[in-house]
Formats: C-alpha cells, structure tokens, sequence
C-alpha cells in the first residue's frame, strides 16, 4: 500500500487497450504492477507468494499425487502427494452415505427432478414461472419425500433415514432448511414490523433469542432437549429434529435480511397501496413484499449460503452428513490409513462445499445486476 | 399490520356480525389472541410434558448440581481450578476460555481483515486479486472444515515434544503446542507497573498539549517518536533501577511433554487461526464496502487540500467508513464469538465442550445445563451489541 | 423441499400432541411396542462389536445382538427392531422421553444412573474396565509410568472422572484433551498429539483396529475402574424391565446349559428339567413376563445364546479377538452369572 491504496472499484479494472498492442500491455503493467518502487517490491511479494501456495497445491494435488491404489498403502510413500483412490473408492458413500445400492437410482432422479424445477426457475426469461413454482412447491416436496423415505405399496422399499448420509444429507439439511425458513422469515419479520404488540414482541424475542445463541447449542437443544418436551407417544426423528433446529435458526437471520429490505420501501408506496384501498395482506403481497425482496436478494442468498456452510455442524449431534463422513472416514478407516489420508478427504470435501457456495454467490451477483431497476434513482 | 387501523372513519350506525370481522381493529385483536393463545399452548404443553417426562420418573432437577464437586480435569484454565472443585467452578473455568478466545480472535481477525480489505482495493493489481482469492475461498468453506483442516493438519506436521522445534527465548514448538517460559514477578516489580502508568499519563498530557498549541498555533507538534520514547523509556529505565525484578521458568524436557513455562495448546492455536481466517474474510468484504461507500468527491476535496494519501485515507476516508463497517462488523463479532462454540469438536476446552459437554454428560441435568449455557451466550450478545451501539453513536457524534 | 411434507406433518402433529400432555398416560411398554409392531432399541452411533452399521447398513453387535433377542422374545422375530443411533449426551434423555424402548449402548450401571436418573438398569451384558492405550514406541509398558503424560479422552460420564481419580491417588500428573466425538478423538491421537488414549478396554481394542497398523499400539494391563456395561428401561414399568432383564438371562442360561442356536431344536426334546424349562416345555414362565411360552426359544433360534452372539461380535471368531475372561460364565471362571429360571 505504497501510496494511495484507495481507489474506487471502477477504476481497478484494466484500462481499455490503446492502439498498439505491445505499448498498451506494457503501459498496463507500469501502471497496475510497477508503477512505484513500492509498488514493484508489492508485485513481487505477491507474486512469491502466488507462486508458492499455487505451485506447492499443484505439487500435492497433481504431480506428486497417487492416482491408483487399493488400501492406504499405495498412499504411504515418502513425498506423496494426495491420496485420490481414496476418494474413488470412497465416492458412493461420501455422496449417498450407506443409502443402499440398488435403490440409488432414487436419489439420483430426485436430483433431476429437482434441477428440472430449479435451473428453468433460475432463469428469468424462461416462461411459465407459476407452473414451476407450482410444481416445486406442491409436487417435487412429495414426490421427493416418497422417493427418499420409500413407499411399499408403490414397491418403494423404505430406507431410514439413519442409513442416509454424506452430500445427501447435507442437500436434504439444506433444501429443507431453506424451504421452511424462506417463508417463516418473511413472517417474523412482518410480525416484528407490526404494530400489535402482541404479535411484535414475541417475534423480536424469537429473532433476538435465536441470534443470541450458537447453532451448536440449537442443535444441542433439538437433539437432547426436544424429547423431553414432546410427549411419550410422540417421537420424532433426529433428522428431522435437526432439520428443524437448523430451519429456525436461519429463519430468524433471514428475517433480519428481510426487515432491512421492508424498511428501505418509502413509506409513499405504503400509503399508496392504502390509497387504492387493498387490505394488508395485498398490500405486503403485491406491492411491498415483491420491492423489499428484490432489494434484500444478496442478504437472503447470503443467508442461504451460510446455512449451507452451517448444515455440517449437525455432525456435532452425530449425524453424518458429507464433513461427518469424510471426517470418520478419515478417521477410523485402517484400509485407507496413511498420512495423505486426512489432507485429500479435507480438500475434497471443502472442494464440494466451496463448489455450491460460490455458485450462490455468482448467482446472487448475477441476478442483482439483472433486477437492478433502480429503486432509489 | 402497519396500516390496519386507519379505516375506522367509516362508522355505520347499525353493524352486521361481519362488519366487526372486517373491522381491522377487531381483526387485529383477534389475531394477537389467537398468537398468544397458540404460543401459551405450545410452551404449557412443553413444560407439563417436560415435568411429566421428568417427574415421573423420579430424576433429579434444580441447580443444585453447581454445587456439587465436579471430578474432571480441564486442559487450560485462566483461574485456579482443580478436580476437587465445583460443577460451578468448572462452567466459570470454560466461560472464561471462552471469552479469552472470542477476544483474541476478534483482535487477530479484525487486523487480517482490514489488512484483506485494504488490499482488495489496491492499485496494485496482482494484490488485489490475491485478496479476492483469498476472500472467495475463505468464505465459501463451512468454518467446521476449516478447523479440522488447521487442527488436524497442523498437528500432523508440528514433531514430537521428543524433537521438539526450539525457538527464541527458550520457547519451544511441537505437537503439544507452543511452550514460552512462564514469567514470574519478583518484588520489586510493582515500581515498574507504576512507572508504566505515570509514563501513560505524561504522554496524555503531552498530547493534550501538542493539540491544544496545534489550534492556537498552527504548528504540530511531533507526536510518534516522542510519546514511545516516554512510554519505553521511563519503565526501562525503573526496570533497570530495581535490579530485574522478573524471572523466568522456562520449559523443560519431561519424559512425555515439556514441563514447566506456558503452554499454549494447539487446540487454542487452531480454534483462533480457523476463527480468524473465517472472519476475516468477511470483514474484508465489509471493509472494502465501506471504504467504497466514502464518496469520491471527499477523497477529491481532501487532495485539493493538498493532504497527503496517507492523510487522506485516516484523516477522510476511514473515519466516514468506519460509520457504515461498524453496524455488520458487530455482526461479525458476534459470529465469531459463537462461532467460538465449534471448540467442541477440536477439544478446545470452552464453555459448550465443558459445561454443555462434560457437565451435562455427567449430571445428565439437561434442561438446567443448557439454559445456563443457552443464556450466557445471549447476554454475551447483547452486552457486545451494547458496547458496539454505543461505540457507534460516540463515532457518529465526532462526525458530525 | 423434500420432507416438507412430513416437516408439516410432524410439526402439525407436535403442535397437537403437546396441548395433550395428560395423554401421556402410562400404558405399559409391552403393550406400546406390541401394537407398534417395532422395538424402538438406542444403540451406539458407530462401535465395532457392540453396535455398528455394516457397509449394507445392517446393525451389528452384542448391545445389537440383545435388541434383537428381545424383539425375537416378542414377535418371534429378530429384525422387528428400529435402530436409534445415540451419542453419549443424548441417549438418557432419549429414554427418559419415550423416544427409545431400551437403551442398549455400553452404558455403565452406577448407583447415581439407576437412583437419579430415572432409569433402572436390567442386567450386565459385558464386564468392562477403562484402560489405557499407548503407541509401542513410546516404550510404556504401565499405567504407572503414564506421569506427565498427555490423555485424549472422548467426553464420555465416567471416563473423565475415573482418569482424574487414578492420577490423583496414585499422586501423577496427566494433561488432558476432551473431545466430543469418537472421529475425532481418535485422530488427534492418530496425529500424536496424545501419548494416550483412555476409555473402556473393549473399546480400545475396537478402536485400535482403526489405527490402521494395530500393532503400533498397545493396551496396558492396568484396568483402572469397574464398567458393568448393560441395558437399561425407564423405571415404573416392572414387566418391561423384566423382559429385558430375563431376556439377557435367558441367552445366558442358555450358553451355560449347553443350548445354542444350532441345537436348539434338538434340544427341545432334552430330559434336562432345567433346559425343560428355559425352552418353555415346562411351566409357563413366558406368561409371567407377559410373553408367549417359547420366548426362549424364539430367542436362543433366531439370535443364539449369550457365547454364540459374543464370539460373533467381539470374540474369537470376530476381528477384534476379545478373550472372554471376566466375560465368561461363572463355572469357567468368569463372572457371568444368571439367575436360574425356576
């Protein structure tokens, strides 16, 4: 940060090319990398620095990785790198758990199902937004839940939910999560909007309350305290009992995001909507609701993404979604002991986590530029 | 319910039973009836169904359990404890943990953060895409897999205690963790802590009156070098004057670990490097918000001014940014103070891994242990919401 | 969006059954699991020999084994059993709150459990002791030795007192490192940053199978407390906890009377009154505890006596190789010892 490290963003990016070719890339880099002597010693700090973390994963992670192998012995050589029969070896169970054999094509056509509703819902231009909709939430849920669990007299073998696990678990977790908490958000926060007390007051000490204490405790909560508040008869199970926990817990982050965008609706569109005489309801669901969303999609993504990251805690309360399995994999396998072991089974669930992340994010950038209407100008 | 009761203008001299169901006010009552009737249903049917489920069965409940000896060691503990004292004792011990490593890992993930976000918006180009690479990885990991990943890894590669890695001043580095000597105080060093104190308060002085010379006058006064030259040399020089009055014990090979001096556990280590490469990821972007959310037009004034850019940036930028980092920086904050809980996978001894952990285990007290815990963590975050309001108010009344 | 539905449902139906405590009567667990159709059983998230999932997802274990003897005790099949993988923290409230029928998870009977917990313990089905762990090149070769040294330790209920108790008397110094689950206590150790690890013997030999080169590490001879691990029921229900308690009996009967599960046919013609009466040829002990007369049989056909389900899951004939000693019965020296069904 040699002299002036502030700039705003618009100027960050590369100057547009000038006539000739050679001059312009060199003018770029006298101008981006070497325009001072501090700058040089930054970009060549930096470029170390590159350098080694990309060179020394590339070493680990391709050149001096082990690519073929039956135990962990193919694996403990001096100087290896990553342990990737491993991961082969262990795919199914990392992505399905011990979700059995002949009944993963169950799983594997609920994913299509769920991308033939999704990817077209994801792309404004596509028609037919009502029947997608429709079809998501009233059919897929259903026909998910029957395919998932079983149904006998469809000749669906149950499977418990104790033998689901690994990615299965961590998309179940989280789609459900985000399922119950979208609208429950929106909820609390009209309730902390409103002006009867009675309906405020106990939705702020749910939000406050929530956001006070750690996921871990929630989950605590929902795994050993839940039972004793539920009476004998009713049992129900520790999937869903941490789906729940982690459902309202986002909830009541969603509903802060979601505030935030009520709050920036002008209070001219309030009134507006009054003046045409539409009730409350038509006022938040036609007028209010779709503005004050629109603003807050990067907050709900980013909440959503967080949920994501958050799914793996459940591992605490001895659920085994992917981090678990990975994590128990590592541990407790003899066939695959060896020091690479640990390492590949870390890099390769972070590799899936960051994977839908960061495709959130994108497209959570990538929509906010599209509806950017220019609410305020 | 904004606008509900804005419509009893419209008064009919005879109502039907449904003029009173689209009465918004009536409306209105109703539907908080029905919520608190609902929301008093739902927790009397909890707490009978809690009490039968416990009652019945003849199981201990109450807090009485705090008083009793708790039984089991605990790894690190900033205040005396032993096995032979109280369930109480214990949560104090974990609480206290828990706060040492919330603190820290603000300090450390605020520094890297700033840091991050000054980067991102370097001129430079090569820094600046170092840094979005390291914000785009960092927080799109679960924190979860981030402290397995430094705990696990960094033990793996960290030697025996047997080849330990010896570093300066007779500190040692193994899978143990960090071991420095231990600094013992000897009488004489209460004179230096005084002399540190009264070299504070020279140097307060002296600001006081460089400011005020500064608008009587116009010309500043050389702040840096002369208010550390105070502030090093007048315990140093006390320090000398008394005869060294510190001694040190450092670390000694045992037969397993080092014995003696300071031991820093790697479960510490790892829980504040994971926490700090998590958070501050997020307090970079938050950073980089509120640096660009300074108009340039302020950046452009101050230039004309002829302030320097060094000037610029903590004279003009920062103050204004700081207005709109506080609010999420808080939330980051928080999270990270909770966040602080996933200690209980990587056997950090915390508040969740000792109280909510082994007490509840061993008491099997539940209900109690998890409201205890469940309500520290809330007072936690208000206390730091307060601190943090209030903060943000004096910043916001200097500017203005 | 998947389970929404029964999300709905459950959440729905929750709602409803907590405005109804008092339909929380007490009818009896027999009658409960019977109209069910299925023994609701707590077992252990993952410990090979007493209760694990194989790759197929088929529970294996002892603790398994006795699930599956009482469901054959009562619908004269093994496999009617659901299940409920517990950790430590959770498996006493799961109990206490209905969610499970019996608690079959190596659970150590001590008198604050049986009187304070609410819970009534029905027997022992394995004799166990904490040890130690240590890697062999460490050189240790007893607990004595163990000063100074650093412990990992799951967070278990006895484990950590029991360790703070031995170093204490025997006036050593220990440094420890808890953590909550198994994974992970297993590879901090794996990783060196324990000289130990402590927990009951038989799983410390089912845990250094997972070590991948076992005889790296060796399990010292000191036992340093007693764990009768066994099953328990919540208390106020004398049939249930019978049931179980004679379940157990009766496998262990069955072994010290010779029968075992391929000659119990045969045996049903024996002379022996003794075995007369444990295969319900005799007497009608089956309707006092509320089941049908060949309970035993059923049991001892379908699962074996209490040898057979031992040398299957952590003996001889298992990879963990654990020799019965306290385990075996009484006559051959060990401290199995059931009542006689008379």
């Amino acid at each position: 940060m040699a002299t002036n490290p502030v700039r705003s963003a618009a100027v960050n990016r590369p100057r547009p090319v000038g006539p000739s070719g050679l001059n312009a890339i060199t003018q770029w880099l006298h101008q981006n990398l070497f325009s001072s002597w501090g700058n040089t010693c930054l970009t060549l700090l930096g470029g170390a620095l590159a350098y080694w973390v990309i060179a020394g994963f590339l070493d680990w992670a391709v050149w001096h990785a082990v690519y073929t192998g039956t135990d962990g012995s193919a694996c403990d050589v001096v100087g290896a790198g990553a342990c990737w029969p491993f991961i082969s070896a262990k795919l199914q169970i990392f992505m399905y758990g011990r979700y059995p054999t002949e009944e993963l094509w169950r799983v594997n056509l609920t994913y299509v199902l769920a991308l033939v509703g999704l990817v077209p819902l994801m792309l404004p231009r596509v028609p037919g937004k009502i029947w997608l909709t429709a079809y998501m939430l009233l059919v897929f849920p259903v026909v998910a839940f029957f395919l998932l669990t079983g149904a006998e007299p469809l000749g669906l073998p149950v499977v418990p939910t104790s033998r689901w696990g690994g990615l299965l678990v961590t998309l179940v977790v989280a789609c459900v999560s985000i399922a119950i908490s979208f609208p429950l958000g929106i909820i609390l926060a009209l309730a902390r909007r409103s002006d009867l007390p009675l309906i405020k007051w106990p939705a702020i000490f749910f939000i406050e309350f929530v956001r006070g204490v750690p996921l871990v405790m929630v989950l605590f909560f929902a795994s050993v305290m839940l039972p004793l508040f539920l009476p004998e008869d009713l049992t129900i199970n520790k999937l869903l009992r941490a789906l729940i926990g982690v459902a309202l817990f986002s909830a009541a982050y969603l509903a802060e995001v979601v505030r935030g965008g009520l709050q920036a609706i002008p209070r001219g569109q309030y009134e507006a909507a009054e003046a045409l005489g539409l009730s409350y309801w038509k006022t938040m669901g036609f007028v209010i609701l779709p503005q004050a969303l629109k603003l807050v999609i990067p907050g709900i993504v980013n909440s959503f993404i967080a949920l994501f990251k958050d799914t793996s805690l459940v591992l605490i309360i001895g659920l085994f979604d992917l981090l678990g399995i990975v994590q128990q994999a590592v541990a407790s396998d003899a066939k695959w002991f060896s020091p690479q072991t640990a390492a590949t089974g870390y890099v390769f669930a972070g590799f899936v986590f960051w994977i839908f992340c960061f495709g959130m994010s994108r497209y959570s950038a990538w929509l906010e530029r599209r509806l950017a209407t220019g609410h305020r100008s | 319910m904004a606008k509900l009761a804005r419509r009893d203008g419209a008064v009919k001299q005879t109502r039907q039973l449904t003029d009173y169901f689209y009465d918004p006010k009536v409306r209105g009552i109703l539907f908080q009836v029905i919520v608190v009737a609902l929301i008093s249903w739902l927790v009397y049917g909890a707490v009978l169904n809690t009490v039968n489920n416990l009652e019945a069965q003849g199981i201990a409940s109450g807090f009485g359990f705090l008083d009793r000896t708790a039984g089991f060691d605990i790894s690190q503990s900033l205040i005396p404890y032993e096995n032979t004292m109280t369930y109480a004792r214990a949560f104090w011990v974990g609480l206290l943990n828990t706060l040492l490593v919330a603190v820290l890992g603000i300090v450390f993930a605020t520094t890297v953060g700033f840091m991050i976000g000054a980067a991102r918006l370097s001129q430079n180009w090569l820094i600046a895409q170092l840094a979005t690479a390291y914000v785009e990885i960092l927080r799109n990991l679960p924190p979860l897999l981030m402290l397995f990943a430094v705990y696990f890894g960094v033990l793996k590669t960290l030697p025996s205690p047997r080849e330990s890695l010896a570093l300066p001043f007779s500190s040692y580095l193994n899978s143990r963790g960090l071991y420095v000597p231990a600094v013992h105080w000897e009488p004489g060093f209460g004179v230096v802590v005084a002399s540190l104190f009264v070299a504070a308060i020279c140097v307060i002085a002296y600001w006081a009156w460089a400011r005020w010379r500064h608008t009587q006058t116009g010309r500043q006064m050389p702040i840096l070098l002369p208010s550390l030259g105070v502030i090093v040399g007048i315990p140093l020089l006390a320090f000398l004057l008394m005869g060294m009055p510190l001694s040190f014990d450092p670390p000694v090979q045992g037969r397993f670990n080092l014995t003696g001096g300071i031991a820093l556990l790697p479960e510490l280590i790892a829980l504040l490097v994971g926490l700090a490469l998590y958070t501050s990821a997020f307090i970079a972007e938050i950073v980089r918000a509120g640096i660009m959310g300074v108009p340039t037009g302020q950046r452009e004034a101050a230039a004309a001014l002829g302030l320097k850019p060094g000037q610029i940036l903590w004279l003009v930028v920062f103050p204004q940014a700081m207005r709109i980092i506080i609010p999420p920086l808080t939330n980051q904050y928080l999270n990270l103070t909770k966040n602080s809980s996933l200690a209980v996978a990587i056997g950090y001894p915390d508040l969740v891994s000792v109280f909510a952990g082994t007490v509840l285990n061993q008491t099997n007290q539940a209900v109690e242990v998890i409201l205890i815990t469940m309500s520290v963590y809330l007072v936690l975050s208000l206390l730091t919401s307060l601190f943090m309001n209030w903060f943000n108010q004096r910043m916001a009344l200097v500017e203005r | 969006m998947k389970q929404l539905v029964r999300v709905a449902a459950a959440l729905t139906a929750g709602v409803l059954f907590c405005a109804t405590p008092a339909a929380a009567q007490q009818s009896s667990v027999l009658e409960t699991v019977k109209s069910r159709g299925q023994l609701f059983c707590g077992v252990n998230t993952g410990l090979a020999g007493f209760g694990a999932p194989d790759d197929k997802g088929n529970w294996k274990g002892l603790d398994v084994d006795l699930c599956r003897a009482i469901s054959a005790a009562i619908f004269k099949d093994p496999n009617k059993v659901k299940f409920v993988p517990l950790t430590a923290k959770e498996r006493f409230t799961a109990l206490q709150s209905g969610e499970i029928d019996v608690l079959s998870r190596n659970t150590t009977w001590t008198m604050s459990r049986d009187t304070s917990f609410g819970l009534s313990f029905a027997g022992i089905n394995y004799y166990d002791g904490q040890g130690f762990m240590v890697k062999r090149s460490l050189g240790v070769v007893s607990a004595k030795e163990l000063s100074g040294a650093s412990i990992c330790v799951q967070a278990g209920t006895t484990t950590e007192k029991n360790l703070a108790d031995y170093f204490r008397s025997n006036k050593m110094e220990y440094k420890l490192v808890v953590f909550e689950k198994l994974p992970e206590t297993i590879a901090a150790y794996n990783a060196g940053r324990c000289d130990s690890f402590t927990t009951d013997v038989s799983q410390l030999y089912a845990i250094r199978l997972t070590l991948g080169k076992a005889d790296d590490h060796v399990v010292l001879p000191e036992i340093i407390s007693k764990e009768p691990l066994g099953p328990v029921v919540r208390q106020g229900d004398p049939q249930w906890l019978n049931i179980v308690r004679w379940t157990l009996n009766a496998m262990l009967n069955a072994e010290e009377l010779g029968v075992n599960q391929s000659n119990v046919d045969s045996m049903l013609n024996s002379d022996n009154p003794s075995i007369r009466r444990l295969l319900g040829k005799e007497d009608t002990f089956g309707a006092a505890i509320g089941l049908d007369n060949d309970w035993a049989f059923q049991i001892i056909k379908l699962v074996g006596n209490y040898g057979d389900s031992f040398a299957r899951n952590v003996g001889a004939q298992s990879p963990l190789g654990i020799a019965r000693g306290q385990n075996a019965l009484w006559k051959d020296g060990g401290l199995q010892y059931a009542p006689p069904i008379r």
